[in-house]
């Protein structure tokens, strides 16, 4: 008999359903492995134990009525960039104090609706700006991994770092996780979990803190991708108070599970054979168009010929919009204020005592990038690189179904080992920023363990709005790797 | 007569070019569903998009769109079926995202003209380069608290038509007349009240100045925020003789930004060089291009009213008015439809006589508009009824509009009233008029010795004695009768 | 290539962050070797490429012209650091 932390997202729900279990004992295991593990996590900014227990009574009543939605009573976990009414949100930032959005982000808002649970707000970078989950106000979020070898702390990757960690280590059923560049797809595979990158303007970004604003997209990040699938559905759908959200029917992705990849056509994308890719990752990608072969998949060479220029297309594309987007941060009107005597003054003494040095570095790349003598030659340049980069999919779509690829070119790595040098931090992000740059969807699994048995991840792209024939491809994925193994600070596991 | 200013050197020529900020008129903000109404207790207007909260985004306001189309229209430019909003990035305490939301590499309309009418007559056109949708600032308030700005968000988001003329202005009259006319059109078309004293129209003044026969442009200074049309005017003309001054004395003008001063009749340099600014346009990522299409455009053309311009030419053909009353007429649209319903089964020339004179009179007098005006339309129709008929004269009908002024009576009421029909009996002028003569046989012989003159005397004894209700015509006819006895 | 103090300096000051002075030398470096990263960018050839605005993916929307907002100002001025009635407030601004 298994015990309540071993129950995937799909199976508590249908355990509710059949009240095998209240959702206030799920909440309260769930409340109880946070209180007793979280302490070498950091996965949580903000802790929101009471309205948990109140919402999960709240669900207990709609489930003895054979009412609630979706996720009745199921308990989640809020990366801390989605603003929730009444609940403190910080972007893991000191400049936003204690923020208290007097309203609700529709993402989080639609998991409300089907009755979700939240237990709290989640540990990312500062805006969402990083990979390891480093660049927090709050401290870093740490790996529940560990190497076999080794005690040192890891990162959960980035920016979603505290919503990977929280899964991974069964804090929570499932997170929400925001991308902009690999924010979901690379955590989730550094820390053994799934996660998905809808494509641009499934889900809304009402209420998200931006970061850019032309890639900001939220996501579901779960163990396995039944869970993330259920969560998808319930985050996505047009949204009116969002210019860029995509007015097309959200379909029952849970179904697409079943699918199968029979005849399916799989790319792989012959840029991404990288220089000095680690050799294990190169076994795992060569595994993963094994087992989509075997499952009756046909692998495809295609070629996506400005793969290299992702990376720096992405950086000044990014950073010119978040130099924008961040300005509203001045001491006025929320957040964090350092006074002094002038208007100027004001602002920048709170931007420099409230933003983190990584945040600040983008900022003024971003105001670089943008200021006059540099925009053609910086700006305009990138968003036409942008162009060929999108135009670069649509291409290889033509003749395949999905792209296959790793999602990060390592394992998760130390926190001492973070590479001083911003460019090779930034390398990360190598496999995950074209998709963000073409707004197609994409998603990581976790394929298998390192020779250091850390979780690695490998990574699907597919057409735009067609996340199903993604969840059908990874799922193939999830069924052949049979990815078991746990980390080691885990809710089922006996401290 | 070209317009010059004589310096120390001789003469120069000055460069006028006018961005004007119209506020649109509209239900809701250009990006937010916050009320665009002017006034409000301070902060209420104001959604958390108008705030820049975090996760806020813009959502673009259809009837914005379609103002902007229409004025677009009325300024017979361009129409862009595609433009973009761009963001203009500077930090100010009333621009809560640090980024005003502006077109500025797309504007919706591209390049158009207006014609003014100058006071010698002539007319002159007036380029307009482009009109472009923005949203306007925040009100810093800074005369509540010795160290402290308060900011009152309430006109943070309203959505303005920028109104961008090319340097064609040439004269402080033609700055007057182009603001004018631009404001007649955008009343006319509904896009902006014009309202310059509640800053629904401010303009920036972009001035240099040159010597008559130079062809390329000297440097300009930007005298931002002037808000009436006066101010202009006197900007223009100080802002020039400052720079002549410059000029004539070796100098050379700095391009700046300037603030006009009309207590000290001055114009004062707003911003030190060293903190120039770089406003890093670029796309607003926030929203897509927008993108209307040729049908909608054409739907709001046929629904336009009538503009100025097309209705001055129609009064002058359909009811015979000069070019000069068409123009005080057309000033605004309820005027001219005031007037279109008088002249209506009424002497139309009569008509258009007695609004320009005494019922604008009465207007002035009373302190009221044309909307609340004390006497209705139909009821100056009615008076000047009883002139063509020979009810009453004119003399008695100026008497008449100012008791239909004080009592709100019909003009017809007043004259059984006071009985003021005018007096057509023969017999009675007849006599009326012996009497006179005979009691100034003096100037009866004057008369017939040769001076003409008197003539006008006798009318004047002979409508006194007759309280003025004589039918003029017959008094004059029956005075030749008599006096050529 | 460290970009030189001065134009960390102004680049600092339009995006208003106030910089120590041995802070304006290490993001010289760390910002020069990123510009010097991104410049790979000159060697694609852009000729007749359209720079891209989104992802194109959304129809373009408009709102209808009625009021649905405002008049919230217990939640517009809740966070505020500092404020005097109905106001903001900051320090005082001479034009
Ligand atoms: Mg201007
Ligand atoms: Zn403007």
């Amino acid at each position: 008999m298994s015990g309540i932390h071993d129950f995937t997202l799909a199976s508590a729900r249908d355990a509710l359903k059949a009240r095998k279990i209240s959702a206030v004992e799920l909440t309260n295991a769930h409340i109880d492995a946070i209180e007793r593990l979280d302490g070498q996590l950091n996965s949580f900014i903000t802790r929101t134990p009471d309205q948990a227990r109140e919402a999960a009574k709240a669900s207990d009543e709609a489930l003895a009525k054979d009412e609630g939605g979706s996720l009745c009573g199921i308990p989640l976990g809020i990366k801390d960039l989605f603003c929730t009414n009444g609940v403190r949100t910080t972007a893991a930032s000191k400049i936003l104090g204690n923020f208290v959005p007097p309203y609700e982000s529709t993402v989080t808002a639609n998991l409300l609706k089907d009755g979700a649970v939240f237990l709290g707000k989640l540990n990312l970078d500062e805006f969402a700006m990083g990979s390891a989950n480093l660049n927090s106000a709050f401290g870093p979020a740490v790996n529940p991994w560990k190497r076999k070898d080794s005690d040192a702390k890891l990162v959960p990757g980035g920016s979603s770092g505290g919503s990977a960690a929280a899964v991974a280590a069964g804090l929570v059923l499932g997170a929400t996780g925001t991308d902009t560049g690999g924010s979901i797809r690379q955590p989730a595979a550094f820390t053994g979990i799934a996660g998905i990158k809808p494509t641009y303007g499934r889900c809304s970004r009402f209420g998200t803190i931006a970061f850019a604003s032309s890639l900001d997209q939220a996501g579901p990040m779960a163990r396995n991708l039944q869970d993330c699938a259920i969560l998808l559905e319930s985050m996505a759908g047009f949204d009116p108070r969002d210019s860029t959200s995509v007015d097309t029917p959200v379909p029952n992705y849970e179904a697409s599970l079943k699918r199968g990849v029979k005849g399916l056509r799989v790319g792989i994308p012959k840029e991404y054979h990288v220089d000095g890719m680690p050799a294990e990752i190169e076994a795992l990608w060569q595994q993963g168009m094994n087992w989509l072969r075997d499952a009756g998949a046909e692998i495809v060479e295609v070629s996506l010929p400005h793969t290299k220029y992702g990376l720096p297309t992405y950086y000044i594309a990014a950073l010119a919009e978040a130099s924008s987007n961040l300005a509203r941060y001045d001491g006025v009107r929320f957040g964090e204020r350092v006074s002094a005597p002038s208007l100027d003054g004001l602002y920048e003494a709170s931007r420099a005592a409230g933003f983190g040095d990584e945040v600040k570095r983008r900022i003024l790349i971003g105001t670089h990038v943008l200021s006059s003598g540099y925009y053609d030659a910086y700006y305009l340049r990138a968003q036409k690189v942008r162009t060929l980069i999108q135009q670069d999919f649509l291409k290889a779509f033509e003749n395949v179904d999905v792209l296959l690829t790793p999602t990060a070119p390592s394992g998760a790595f130390a926190q001492d080992e973070k590479p001083s040098d911003p460019v090779q931090m930034y390398l990360n992000d190598v496999f995950t920023v074209p998709a963000s740059m073409a707004g197609v969807p994409a998603l990581s699994v976790p394929a298998g363990l390192d020779a250091r048995g850390v979780p690695l991840g490998l990574q699907l792209i597919g057409k735009f709005f067609d996340e199903e024939t993604l969840i059908a491809a990874g799922h193939a994925i999830e069924q052949a790797a049979a990815f078991h193994h746990r980390p080691t600070i885990h809710a089922g596991v006996s401290a | 007569m070209s317009y010059r200013i004589t310096g120390s050197t001789g003469e120069w020529e000055i460069v006028v070019g006018l961005e004007v900020h119209a506020q649109v008129v509209s239900e809701a903000k250009l990006f937010s569903g916050a009320s665009a109404e002017y006034g409000g207790e301070p902060n209420t207007h104001v959604s958390l998009v108008d705030a820049g909260f975090p996760g806020m985004l813009p959502v673009l306001n259809r009837e914005c769109v379609a103002q902007a189309v229409r004025t677009g229209l009325g300024l017979e430019a361009e129409i862009n079926l595609f433009s973009r909003f761009d963001r203009k990035n500077y930090f100010y305490a009333d621009l809560p995202t640090g980024y005003q939301i502006s077109q500025f590499a797309h504007p919706i309309i591209g390049q158009g003209k207006v014609l003014v009418d100058l006071a010698d007559g002539s007319t002159r056109e007036i380029g307009v380069t482009r009109l472009h949708l923005e949203q306007d600032a925040g009100k810093s308030i800074h005369d509540q608290d010795p160290t402290r700005s308060f900011i009152d968000l309430n006109r943070a988001g309203v959505a303005l038509m920028e109104i961008v003329s090319e340097p064609d202005i040439r004269s402080p009259e033609e700055a007057g007349a182009y603001l004018r006319k631009l404001r007649q059109i955008l009343r006319y078309i509904g896009t902006c009240d014009g309202n310059m004293e509640e800053g629904s129209m401010r303009a920036d003044v972009n001035v240099s100045v040159r010597k008559p026969g130079e062809t390329e442009y000297r440097t300009r200074c930007e005298i931002k925020n002037v808000n009436s049309i006066r101010f202009v005017m006197m900007a223009i003309e100080v802002e020039a003789q400052r720079q002549i001054e410059v000029w004539e004395a070796g100098g050379t003008v700095d391009q700046e930004t300037r603030l006009f001063d009309h207590v000290r009749g001055e114009t004062r340099s707003l911003r030190s060089k060293e903190d120039a600014h770089d406003y890093r346009y670029f796309p607003d990522p926030d929203l897509l291009p927008l993108v209307i299409e040729q049908s909608w455009v054409d739907e709001l053309k046929a629904a336009l009213p009538e503009l100025p311009e097309a209705k001055r030419t129609r009064l002058e053909q359909e009811y015979g008015v000069s070019r000069y009353e068409s123009s005080v007429l057309c000033v605004e649209q309820a005027i001219a439809d005031f007037y279109e319903t008088v002249a209506h089964g009424a002497d139309a020339r009569l008509a258009a006589n007695w609004m320009l004179g005494d019922f604008f009179a009465a207007l002035n007098r009373t302190g009221r508009s044309i909307e609340d005006s004390p006497v209705s339309a139909e009821g100056l129709r009615e008076l000047l009824g009883l002139i063509s008929d020979s009810t009453i004269n004119g003399k008695i009908a100026k008497e008449v509009l100012e008791d239909m002024v004080e009592t709100g009576d019909s003009a017809s009421a007043i004259v059984e009233r006071k009985g003021l029909r005018q007096v057509t009996d023969t017999g009675a002028i007849e006599s009326a008029i012996r009497e006179i003569l005979a009691a100034n046989s003096d100037k009866v012989e004057e008369y017939k010795g040769g001076k003409d003159k008197l003539f006008g005397f006798f009318v004047g004894q002979t409508m006194k004695a007759m309280k003025g209700k004589g039918n003029p015509a017959l008094v004059n006819e029956t005075l030749k009768k008599l006096l050529s006895e | 290539m460290s970009l030189d103090a001065k134009t960390v300096t102004r680049i600092a000051r339009l995006a208003r962050i106030g910089l120590q002075p041995e802070e304006v030398e290490t993001l010289g470096k760390d910002m020069g070797s990123i510009i010097d990263w991104v410049e790979q960018l000159k060697e694609v050839d852009v000729t007749g490429v359209d720079p891209m605005i989104g992802t194109g993916l959304a129809k373009p929307r408009l709102r209808e012209d009625r009021v649905t907002d405002g008049n919230c100002r217990d939640k517009v001025l809740s966070n505020a650091p500092e404020r005097e009635g109905p106001f903001y407030t900051v320090p005082k601004v001479v034009e």
